[in-house]
C-alpha cells in the first residue's frame, strides 16, 4: 500500500493541531482526539492479508486527495429520500460535517428526549455523553480507519430517548456531501430503559456522480425493554469512498429492527456488529445492496450472542448489475455462556449481469451447546422464463427485470413497517436497473 | 373483417434440434380450434413460439396478425397486440403480489403505447374489475395478495391463467392444457369460466387431452399434431375420436411423423 503510506499533505501532524485549534471542545475529548491521532500515526493501513479486507482493492484511494472537515464547512441542502410523505419528529441535517439544520417537535423535547448535533450536545449534555465517548463500542484501534475517525470526527448526530419515552413519529437525520469533500459523521443513540423510537438516517451527494471520502461510526445502546426502529440509508454519489463501523448494543429483553441499505460509493467497507449483551435481547437485520458500474461493496457481519435466550435474525439481498461486486463475510458468535441461542443468517445475490460477482462467506462460531444457528446462502441470475413469462403478459423487457428484482428485494421490503422508507428504497432500486446482460 | 392470425409453414428449433417441421394454422377470431396430439408432438412449443419465446428459434415460415408479421415484435408487444398463451408450465415470480402484477399488465395490454414509467390505471378501477373477475371465478379475494404462482397448487396456477385471460381479453387465446391438474369440478368451473368470460369473442386455440373443455368450448376445428407437424385437420369428431379411441390410428396413417415424434421424445428422456 505505498499509496498509503505516502505523506498525506491533508491528514497530517501539522493538520490534526490546526483541526483541534477549531474544536470549541471540552479537554477530555480533545485529549481523547489526540490519543487517536496517535494510534492513527503508530497503525498500519489494512493490506489484503488481514482477512477484513482481503477482497477489498484500495489501491486506487488517495487519503491526500481528502481535506479534513472544517467547521462551517458545508451548506448543501439535499432533500432526502426517506423523509418524503412522513410526518417527523425531528430532523438533523449536515453537510461535509457541519450542521445545516436542525429541528425537534415541542412536546417530544419537553419528555426530556435529545436529538441533535453533537456541537451543541456537548455543550449542554458533555457529562452525559462523556462515557459514551470514553469508553465507545468502537475501539480507535479497531483498524487505522477508525483511529483516523476516532481522531477527527466531526458531525453527525445525537439521539438520546430517556427511560419510557416512547416516541411515535420517526426521526430523521440526513448527511449530505459535496463533490470532492469529506464527512466523517458519528452517529450515537442511546435508548434508556423502556424506551422506543425509530430513527431513518441517509447519506446523499451533490450529484449522483460525486466523489468524496466518508469514514464514520455508528454506535447504538438499546436499554432494558427499549425496541429500536433504525434505517440508515448509503446513497453518496457513485465516486465516495465509504468506511464505516456500526456497532449495536442490545440490552435485556430489548428489541432492535435494522435495516440498512446501500446503493452509493464507488467503494463501500461496512462493519455491521450487533451484540445481544443481556439475556432476551433480540435483533432483526435486514439489508438491502443494489450495486452497479463499478461500484464495490463489502459487508462484514457479526451477530455477537454475549447472552442467554437471545434471537438473531439476519437477511441481506443484493442485486448487482455491471461488473459490480459485493462481498458478505458473516458471523454467528455465540459465547459459552449463550445458551437457547436462536441465530439465523442469510445472504441473497442477484446476478444482473455475467460480469457481476457476488460473495458470500457465512460462518459460525458457537462454543454454547444449546443453540440453534442456520444459515445459507443463494447467488443467481434473473431467470429468463421469469423475463419471457411477464412479456407474455406485456412488461417490456426493462419492466419485466425491474419487476423481478423488486419481487426479489419484496421479502425484506415486507419487513419494513414504515411506509416512506418502503417506498423510497423500491423506487430508488427499480430507476436504477437498466437492463440484464 | 375479423382479425386472423396465421402460422405458415413454421419451421422452429429449439438449441439446434428442429421440433416443427412446416405447421400450417389459421385461426380467425371467434373461432375455437382444438390442438391435439400425443405428448412432445410440439403443441406447447408451437405455443411458445407464437409468443416468441428466445429459445424457440423460427428457422422458416411466418406467423402474422392480419398480414403484420409477428415475428419482428418481441413477446410483450405481441401481447399488446392481443395474442395471449395460458401456460402450461406457468413460472413464479417471488415477491411480486397477483394484483401488481395483473395491474401492470392489463394497463400496458389495453394501452399498447403506454412508455415505461407512465402512470398504471386507476387502482380503484382497477380493484373493483379484479373483484368481479375473481367472483366469476369463484376465487378468493386473498388470492390477489399472493405473489404470482409462488407455492400455487397445480389447480391454483391454472385458474391464475384463467384470471389473466379474463383481465386481458386478448383477441387470441392458446390454453395450453389448462384444463389439466384440476379435479372434476375445477375442469368443469375452469370450461365454464372460459365460456363465459368471452372465449366466443376470442380466437382460441385449445391444447387439451380431456373433452369437458371443448364441451363447452366446441372447436369448429380439430387439429392433430405428430413430429411437430398438424398431420390431420377435421371438425369435432375428430377430437371425440381421439378421446375415445387414442392414436393409434393416427400414428399408423402417418408413420413417418410418429418415428419424428418418437425421435424427439427419446431426446428428451435422454436429457439431450
Ligand atoms: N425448452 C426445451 N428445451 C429442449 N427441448 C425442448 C424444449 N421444449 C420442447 N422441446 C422438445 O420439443 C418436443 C416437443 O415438446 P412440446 O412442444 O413441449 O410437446 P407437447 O406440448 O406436444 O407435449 C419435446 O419432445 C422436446 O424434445
Ligand atoms: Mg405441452
Amino acid at each position: 500500500m505505498t499509496e498509503l503510506s505516502s505523506p498525506c499533505v491533508n491528514f497530517s501532524e501539522t493538520s490534526f493541531d490546526e483541526f483541534l485549534e477549531t474544536r470549541r471542545e471540552p479537554a477530555w475529548l480533545l485529549s481523547l482526539r489526540r490519543a487517536a491521532w496517535q494510534t492513527y500515526c503508530d497503525g498500519d493501513w489494512p493490506t489484503r492479508s488481514d482477512e477484513e479486507w482481503m477482497r477489498t482493492d484500495l489501491r486506487s484511494f488517495r487519503l491526500e486527495r481528502f481535506a479534513p472537515p472544517m467547521a462551517g464547512g458545508g451548506s448543501l441542502r439535499v432533500d432526502g429520500l426517506l423523509s418524503r410523505n412522513v410526518e417527523l419528529a425531528g430532523n438533523v441535517a449536515s453537510a461535509d460535517g457541519s450542521l445545516v439544520e436542525q429541528h425537534l417537535a415541542d412536546e417530544v423535547r419537553q419528555q426530556g428526549v435529545l436529538f441533535g448535533d453533537w456541537e451543541s450536545m456537548l455543550e449542554e449534555h458533555g457529562d452525559l455523553l462523556r462515557p459514551y465517548l470514553e469508553k465507545p463500542l468502537v475501539e480507535s484501534s479497531y483498524d487505522k480507519f477508525a483511529s483516523l475517525h476516532a481522531a477527527y470526527w466531526t458531525g453527525g448526530r445525537v439521539l438520546y430517548v430517556p427511560r419510557g419515552i416512547v416516541i411515535k413519529q420517526p426521526l430523521h437525520s440526513i448527511s449530505a456531501m459535496g463533490d470532492g469533500k469529506t464527512d466523517l459523521g458519528r452517529t450515537l443513540v442511546i435508548l434508556e430503559e423502556g424506551a422506543e423510537a425509530t430513527l431513518l438516517t441517509e447519506t446523499a451527494s451533490s450529484d449522483e456522480s460525486a466523489t468524496g471520502f466518508h469514514c464514520g461510526c455508528t454506535e447504538i445502546y438499546v436499554g432494558p425493554r427499549a425496541r429500536l426502529r433504525f434505517v440508515n440509508l448509503q446513497n453518496w454519489g457513485l465516486g465516495v469512498w465509504h468506511f464505516s463501523q456500526q456497532r449495536v448494543r442490545v440490552g435485556r429483553d430489548a428489541s432492535l429492527q435494522w435495516t440498512t441499505a446501500t446503493l452509493g460509493a464507488r467503494l463501500s467497507q461496512v462493519n455491521q456488529h450487533v451484540v445481544l449483551a443481556e439475556p432476551g435481547a433480540e435483533s432483526q437485520v435486514n439489508g438491502v445492496l443494489f450495486t452497479e458500474g463499478k461500484q464495490h461493496a463489502t459487508c462484514n457481519s457479526l451477530q455477537h450472542h454475549a447472552a442467554t435466550d437471545c434471537r438473531s435474525d439476519f437477511l441481506y439481498k443484493s442485486a448487482l448489475q455491471d461488473t459490480s461486486r459485493t462481498v458478505w463475510r458473516g458471523m454467528i458468535k455465540v459465547d459459552q455462556c449463550a445458551q437457547r441461542t436462536d441465530g439465523y443468517q442469510r445472504n441473497d445475490n442477484l446476478l444482473l449481469s455475467t460480469r457481476a460477482r457476488a460473495d458470500s462467506i457465512p460462518g459460525l462460531e458457537i462454543e454454547a451447546d444449546d443453540v440453534r444457528c442456520t444459515h445459507g446462502s443463494t447467488s443467481g441470475r434473473v431467470d429468463e422464463e421469469l423475463i419471457f413469462y411477464l412479456q407474455c403478459r406485456g412488461f417490456t423487457r426493462k419492466e419485466a427485470i425491474r419487476t423481478v428484482v423488486t419481487g426479489f428485494f419484496q421479502q425484506i421490503f415486507d419487513r419494513i413497517t414504515i411506509e416512506s422508507v418502503r417506498e423510497a428504497m423500491s423506487n430508488a432500486i427499480a430507476r436504477r436497473v437498466r437492463d440484464y446482460e | 373483417m375479423a382479425d386472423v392470425l396465421k402460422i405458415e409453414n413454421l419451421h422452429v428449433h429449439v438449441e439446434g434440434k428442429p421440433i416443427l417441421r412446416g405447421v400450417n394454422l389459421k385461426l380467425v377470431r371467434g373461432e375455437t380450434h382444438a390442438l391435439m396430439g400425443p405428448n412432445g408432438s410440439g403443441k406447447s412449443t408451437l405455443g411458445l413460439a407464437i409468443m416468441g419465446h428466445p429459445k424457440y428459434e423460427v428457422v422458416e415460415g411466418a406467423i402474422t396478425l392480419n398480414g403484420e408479421d409477428l415475428l419482428e415484435r418481441s413477446p410483450d408487444e405481441r401481447a399488446r397486440s392481443g395474442v395471449f398463451m395460458a401456460f402450461q408450465r406457468p413460472v413464479a415470480i417471488p415477491g411480486v403480489k397477483m394484483a401488481d402484477f395483473l395491474r401492470h399488465a392489463a394497463t400496458n395490454v389495453r394501452n399498447p403505447d403506454r412508455k415505461e414509467g407512465a402512470e398504471l390505471m386507476p387502482m380503484r378501477d382497477f380493484r373493483r374489475e379484479l373483484k368481479a373477475r375473481m367472483s366469476e371465478l369463484k376465487m378468493d379475494v386473498e388470492f390477489a395478495r399472493r405473489y404470482v404462482n409462488d407455492g400455487f397448487s397445480g389447480g391454483e396456477m391454472k385458474r391464475a391463467e384463467i384470471l389473466q385471460l379474463a383481465m386481458l381479453q386478448p383477441k387470441f387465446a392458446i390454453l395450453d392444457e389448462t384444463d389439466s391438474g384440476l379435479d372434476a369440478d375445477a375442469v368443469r368451473l375452469a370450461s365454464e369460466s372460459i365460456a363465459e368470460i368471452g372465449g366466443k369473442e376470442m380466437g382460441l386455440l385449445i391444447i387439451t387431452h380431456h373433452d369437458k373443455l371443448l364441451e363447452h368450448n366446441p372447436p369448429e376445428f380439430t387439429h392433430v399434431m405428430l413430429g411437430g407437424r398438424i398431420v390431420e385437420t377435421g371438425s369435432r369428431e375428430l377430437a371425440d375420436e381421439l378421446h375415445n379411441l387414442g392414436y393409434d390410428r393416427i400414428r399408423a396413417t402417418y408413420p413417418d411423423d410418429e418415428v419424428e415424434n418418437r425421435t424427439l421424445l427419446d431426446k428428451e428422456k435422454a436429457g439431450v
